[in-house]
């Protein structure tokens, strides 16, 4: 969990690789890439605080992401709203109805929780396909606007890239200072016996449910992000398998680390990209790898360092001998 | 302190417990023992609101507490360990404990994130007294351990601080002696003593008779899901339905 202070520390030098990163990569299709590894940053984060922290799973991630962005983006593009203000509504809105679901939702455990999340974001995909007059249905939404600030509009990638990082940012600064807290502590407890943890007068039903809207809620803003960067959206992006991508990023960075879910989704983000070279085979090295790592390093991303370190050590010892 | 009256449960067609009342004074040791399968871990998960039981109540400081979920009784300061000891495997040691300090902290969701300064100020004192209690226990040392890694003993010393943590005004032990070498046990009995010392009631489920025996203020006997004796460890010991049961004769 570390100390006060390296968490601090490790978080500004985070923050200033992320301030300087469009300079190394200056403009370019890049760029872009960097703005949608922003976005999946925030829903792994998200995730991971109910999956890596409480233990419950949820299928249904995409939902609440397709929900933040369509709430934005009918709200801005059919009734005039500011961006801002629909951002704003749209997580209030997504934050209540995970509260209303939470309750009966996470009452569940296991497998059976993992079905009814799947359940929920398969009813609310349909929605999106099937209200065609309110969500333009499957050929999407068009004309979202872009988010301003006074006379500035964010309507390039460099532009979005520090907006969306902002975002970013202060998602992962949150939830760091969140998980090594008093509520940190009572979510990892949930997660390695909950009735320990009631016994220890820890409300786990509670602390389930405000931790699953937390999570949906910070899911919701990435949406809106989503909308008002792409300026386009349709259901195909809100999907059951862009829930299962979610998870996958937030197991191969690893579970209950904030700074290994930035880890998997920069990874699955770009891994696609640079896998190109391989053509028609790209799909089958991308599986190839993602099953490659959960068998070598179960751990994830984050444990790489204490996975090399022995065999450094070993090395080391080994050239000490010879010497 | 603490008041059974006419507990049953039934498990489908399976009555484990029958019609089961006593009581535990305020400062006592109670024991309850009984062979296997009479009904003692049914009857403290049932205390503990673990289980909701077919029929009777449970009193709490002479206040009806009949169903009330465990995070519920904590606040009203009833906590317990686990026969299988029941810790937070990832987690240390030291945050062990913290968690048991949940119910004397407040900060939420929102003061967490944002690091308000009562957030601070609370988590410093969390740190003390959760020391505090490690070293009751007297494993001050392992703080920074993972729980999971501790040996079975100390995993039990553990699950105990961590109880004792919140502070309890009764505290119920199931078996907290399985597991134990003579010397383990024999520091268990200590440490028992020593947290009705500090004014906790205590409750134990035991199968360890040498243990009971001594420690003990009273004894239940529970046989077959039936109440079969109360009293001294003394008249338990001369009782000869107890003698019956444990001996098959019954």
């Amino acid at each position: 969990m570390g100390s006060e202070r390296t968490n601090l520390l490790k978080f500004l030098l985070f923050s200033g690789s992320v301030l300087v990163a469009p300079v190394l990569f200056s403009g370019g299709y890049l760029m872009n890439v960097l703005v949608f590894v922003g976005i999946n940053t925030m829903l792994a984060v998200a995730l991971n605080l109910l999956l890596g922290y409480a233990g419950q799973i949820s299928l249904g991630q995409a939902a609440f992401f397709g929900l933040g962005a369509y709430i934005s983006g009918v709200a801005t593009a059919t009734y005039g709203l500011n961006p801002w203000a629909a951002m704003g509504c749209a997580a209030a809105i997504v934050g209540l109805i995970a509260f209303a679901i939470g309750f009966p939702i996470l009452k569940l455990k296991g497998h059976y929780l993992a079905m009814a999340t799947l359940g929920f974001g398969i009813i609310v995909y349909i929605a999106f396909n099937e209200t065609v007059e309110l969500t333009g249905g499957p050929s999407g939404l068009t004309g979202i606007p872009y988010f301003t600030a006074g006379t500035v509009q964010f309507d390039s990638d460099m532009k979005n890239y520090y907006l969306i990082w902002g975002f970013a940012l202060m998602t992962i600064l949150l939830s760091v200072n969140l998980v090594n807290s008093r509520i940190g502590r009572a979510l990892r407890a949930i997660h390695d016996s909950e009735v320990a943890a009631r016994v220890m007068g820890v409300n786990a039903r509670l602390l389930k449910v405000q931790i699953f809207t937390l999570s949906a809620v910070i899911s919701s803003v990435a949406g809106s992000l989503y909308a008002h960067t792409m300026t386009f959206i349709s259901p195909a992006s809100f999907g059951f398998n862009f829930s299962v991508e979610l998870l996958t990023m937030v197991v191969i960075g690893g579970l209950g680390s904030v700074y290994g879910s930035f880890l998997g989704a920069a990874l699955l983000t770009l891994l696609p990209e640079f896998l190109r070279t391989f053509q028609d085979y790209d799909i089958v090295a991308y599986g190839l790898l993602l099953i490659l790592m959960t068998m070598y390093m179960p751990g994830g991303l984050v444990r790489i360092p204490s996975f090399v370190s022995p065999i450094l050590a070993k090395i080391k010892a080994g050239v000490g001998k010879h010497a | 302190m603490l008041r059974v009256e006419g507990i049953t449960q039934v498990f489908g067609g399976v009555t484990a417990l029958r019609d089961v009342s006593f009581s535990v004074a305020e400062g006592e040791i109670k024991g309850v023992i009984g062979p296997n399968g009479a009904g003692k871990t049914t009857l403290f998960n049932i205390i503990t609101g673990i289980y909701r039981q077919t029929a009777g109540d449970v009193f709490l400081e002479n206040k009806i507490v009949t169903s009330f979920q465990p995070e519920k009784l904590a606040l009203r300061g009833m906590v317990r360990t686990f026969q299988n000891v029941e810790l937070f495997g990832a987690m240390t040691v030291m945050e062990n404990v913290m968690v048991g300090l949940h119910t004397k902290s407040r900060c939420g969701i929102l003061s967490s994130c944002l690091k308000l300064p009562s957030h601070l100020r609370e988590e410093r004192h969390i740190l003390e007294k959760a020391m505090t209690c490690l070293d009751f226990v007297g494993l001050a040392e392992d703080a920074s351990l993972v729980a999971g890694n501790l040996p079975f003993g100390k995993g039990r010393m553990l699950e105990i601080a961590r109880a004792m943590a919140l502070e309890p005004r009764i505290i119920l032990l199931d078996e907290p002696a399985a597991g134990l070498n003579s010397r383990e046990t024999a520091e268990l009995g200590a440490l028992i003593r020593k947290i009705r010392g500090s004014g906790v009631t205590v409750v134990l489920v035991e199968h360890d008779m040498e243990l009971v025996m001594d420690i003990c203020d009273t004894i239940l006997v529970l046989n077959l899901g039936q109440r079969l004796a109360e009293g001294t460890p003394r008249e338990i010991q001369e009782n000869p339905a107890v003698i019956a049961a444990y001996l098959g004769e019954g």
